[in-house]
């Protein structure tokens, strides 16, 4: 059989080591994943980064963004965005009201950047149609309610070198997580 | 008599009807929202899957795994795909942890406390997940080493989007496949879910599709305009993903009645936290001045639920129940008046405060003091 018995335990010792190895070693050895090409990750990726990487060609404006918003955003979120009560959030107003009892957090009083609206209209709305909005429409309908806000004009046009260097008003509103805060004694 | 015949799929006895506590029918949006774990209604520290809480922004996808696909790219050397088959054929673990909203308790902020376990504490719930850790992914793609975080996109309507620190993805995240044994609800995140033990709810990504490798946070809609944690002085504190060691009692527990009158009974309920096991969990049968030890049934299981006991005699009489989680970390649950004194009542998320509830002189149990 296993002659000499040293030779049988360097063997069995090499055969257990390489079980180990190659779980240690999935991902350089037996690569399950597929390789994903450019199309596919760009028929995907939706993603936009603070800094404007992601944001798609095209351009818009808040006049144009007027009635699109009425047609496509209104029913939930009211003409002016002033949404409705208890429903659908407000996307205008709260100004100054992040630090008192009652803060009203819309785009205009609370999120720091300019590109969530955008990322966030092109992934998530209208809410029964999501992924339906043409880039030159979202940039459209950003303006319009940053408009309502009293952050840009009525005819700035917003693109992809533009969005981006908008500056909210909460930009700063920000801070990183500081818990534990709260020290209970025994 | 003879019984039922055999049968393909079981189901409970139709004497039981434990369910989720779902919000009033009116709602104009019912797909976005969130049902509660009876946790009242549980043994052991497992929920069964059909009770698990839910928190949906925009409904439960129904997705075919044959269609659905897993893209990881961004800073990587090669970009890959999985479908739900490659990821079974790497080396599965199974854990048991529990998953909660960081919303979970957010009305005892206002005063307005749940009135039973379901209603304050019910957006947890607790499973054994399998999977595969999401570093042997990440290991086939070669990430790059400018790579600081991980934006985990959803494949629901809204396509709900957080960013991940990648060293969380590192540790011990999986991606999960399987829960309590079988294939994960789709309320869940069917055919496959992001597993951040400890984080908040809305970071376990649910019916994941895409992991995308970058050098900063995306900035997205879910951390910035939600899951942020508004202070009095109107700065938020951002990505806020662990979340603090917790317990309720759930029996005793408000909603409840007393089966019986003054007598021999078991106190009983739950504790968890996100940065380790449960050491220790006290609990106190005179307005808080007085702790005893509970009895921890399994303390041996990390970011997991872990059921306290212990036996109490009832005087019959007017008796408030509280129970506090130390967790390995030595941090203790606080009380309401500490948490609101350091954070105000606009927080909205991340409240683990010690839960109290009043068993009254006629057997009823509620969450407010008798007179108030």
């Amino acid at each position: 059989m296993c002659v000499p018995m040293g030779a049988c335990r360097m063997l069995r010792k090499a055969f257990s080591i390489g079980v180990l190895f190659s779980v240690a070693a999935f991902g350089q050895q037996a690569r399950i994943g597929k390789p994903a090409g450019e199309d596919k990750i760009k028929a995907m990726d939706i993603t936009v980064f603070p800094d404007g990487r992601g944001l798609p060609a095209g351009s818009g404006t808040a006049a144009k963004g007027k009635d699109i918003f009425k047609e496509k955003c209104a029913v939930c979120h009211n003409d002016q965005a002033q949404g409705r009560e208890g429903q659908y959030p407000a996307l205008v107003g709260g100004k100054g009201t992040i630090n008192t009892p009652k803060p009203v957090k819309t785009v205009g009083s609370y999120w720091p950047y300019a590109t969530t609206v955008f990322d966030y209209i092109r992934r998530a709305m209208p809410y029964d149609q999501p992924g339906t909005l043409q880039a030159d429409e979202i940039y459209s309908l950003v303006g319009f309610i940053l408009n309502l806000n009293g952050i840009v004009g009525e005819s700035d046009v917003l693109d992809k070198d533009t969005l981006p260097k908008v500056k909210m008003p909460n930009h700063e509103g920000f801070i990183p997580d500081a818990r534990p805060d709260v020290k209970a004694k025994r | 008599m003879i019984g039922a015949p055999l049968s393909k799929l079981g189901n409970r006895s139709p004497h039981e009807k434990s369910a989720r506590a779902t919000p009033p029918p009116d709602n104009k949006t019912p797909a976005t929202g969130s049902s509660r774990t009876p946790l009242q209604d549980s043994y052991g520290i497992i929920t069964p899957s059909g009770l698990h809480f839910e928190r949906h922004h925009s409904g439960v996808p129904d997705i075919d795994p044959a269609n659905h696909e897993l893209l990881i790219h961004g800073l990587v050397e090669q970009p890959l795909v999985y479908k739900l088959e490659d990821l079974k054929r790497f080396p599965s673990v199974s854990r048991i942890h529990f998953v909660e909203c960081s919303g979970n308790g957010r009305s005892e902020y206002s005063g307005n406390l749940g009135a039973d376990p379901a209603t304050s504490h019910g957006l947890a719930s607790c499973s054994e997940w399998t999977g595969v850790p999401v570093k042997l992914l990440l290991a086939e793609a070669k990430v790059k080493p400018e790579a600081k975080w991980v934006i985990a996109e959803g494949g629901d309507a809204c396509r709900l989007t957080r960013s991940i620190p990648i060293a969380k993805l590192l540790d011990d995240a999986l991606i999960v496949y399987g829960q309590n044994g079988e294939p994960i609800r789709p309320e869940q995140g069917y055919p496959m879910r992001l597993l951040l033990p400890g984080w908040e709810g809305n970071t376990n990504t649910k019916w994941l599709r895409r992991l995308n490798v970058a050098d900063g946070p995306a900035m997205t809609a879910h951390e910035t305009a939600y899951y942020t944690d508004l202070l009095p002085d109107g700065k938020a504190r951002q990505f806020s993903f662990e979340l603090e060691a917790k317990s309720v009692i759930t029996r005793p527990a408000g909603g409840q009645k007393m089966p019986g009158g003054a007598g021999a009974y078991e106190i009983t309920g739950l504790a968890w936290s996100g940065r380790g096991k449960i050491q220790r969990v006290e609990i106190s049968v005179d307005d808080g001045k007085n702790w005893k030890d509970a009895e921890l049934q399994q303390a041996g299981f990390t970011k997991a639920f872990t059921r306290f006991r212990m036996p109490w005699t009832w005087d019959g009489g007017t008796v408030s129940l509280q129970s506090r989680a130390t967790d390995e970390t030595g941090y203790m649950q606080p009380t309401g008046d500490q948490m609101l004194a350091a954070r105000g009542r606009n927080y909205s998320y991340h409240n683990n405060q010690i839960k109290v509830w009043y068993v009254r002189a006629d057997g009823s149990v509620s969450h407010v003091a008798q007179g108030v």
